[in-house]
């Protein structure tokens, strides 16, 4: 797994490459937490455009960092997920509480 | 029910183990007659049972041994045995509640998963003696055939 931690004002962009399960699921976890406690970060991006594979391990980090942000009352996005890894996130329900868009630029955009 | 063909493996219990034993089973599943979609599925349940028998079963330990079989029964139907010799589980029927787990940083998604993405799921488990978890997979009748 690759990742890629991007800061731009207060939105902290995550691009992830690979695949999402237990061998990757801690060092995810604290790279993305040890921003997220140390910056001022409002706004958390996640970019699965090249992930791969993911299973519950995976989705384990995305909903506990959900958790986190929304503890400071912010915000969480998921972008770029392909559609085999959409599938994994719709039938969990995360894209209930976190919303799903195709890529970077839309977020831009909202 | 006649046995094809069949492929046996055993590995430490390691989280680097976890996509070797996907990905050896997803390749094994392309001698039936399924589609990608229906691989990524195998794959998604080898992994999360697999994982299952590492952190829950052997508590993160490496000194553990996990055993994949998966058979192909005929051209539609396979069936994937994953074992382990860790702690077991004491209640089967809560761990298989959709978002039960003994451990509140994860979902509690895996069982949920197997029991969704498999036609039969058997878990055998007693503690201190390790979980046995059966799947069993029937692949769709391809329409071409089916109107054949």
């Amino acid at each position: 797994m690759e990742l890629e931690l991007k800061q731009i004002r207060n939105t902290l962009l995550v691009r992830v490459k690979g695949e999402m399960d237990m061998l990757v699921a801690e060092k995810l976890r604290k790279e993305i937490d040890r921003k997220l406690e140390t910056k001022q970060i409002t706004n958390l991006v996640i970019n699965l455009e090249k992930v791969t594979f993911i299973d519950s391990s995976g989705l384990g980090v995305i909903i506990g960092r959900y958790k986190k942000i929304s503890s400071v009352s912010g915000k969480m996005y998921i972008v770029g997920a392909s559609t085999s890894v959409r599938k994994i996130l719709m039938f969990s329900g995360i894209n209930k509480l976190i919303s799903l868009y195709n890529n970077e630029q839309d977020i831009i955009n909202i | 029910m006649n046995m094809k063909n069949y492929v046996r493996f055993e590995f430490p219990s390691v989280p680097e183990n976890v996509s070797f034993a996907r990905s050896c089973v997803g390749a094994f599943a392309t001698q039936l007659d399924c589609t990608l979609e229906e691989i990524e599925e195998i794959k998604l349940v080898v992994s999360e049972a697999v994982s299952n028998s590492i952190i829950h079963g052997y508590k993160n330990q490496p000194h553990g041994k996990v055993l994949v079989m998966a058979t192909i029964l005929d051209d539609r139907i396979m069936e994937i045995m994953i074992e382990d010799k860790g702690i077991g589980i004491a209640d089967v029927k809560q761990a298989m509640e959709p978002s039960f787990s003994s451990d509140p940083g994860r979902m509690g998604l895996g069982f949920t998963f197997m029991k969704s993405f498999m036609d039969e799921l058997e878990v055998v488990s007693q503690p201190g003696e390790g979980t046995n978890i059966k799947l069993k997979r029937c692949f769709l009748v391809k329409d071409k055939e089916a109107l054949a």
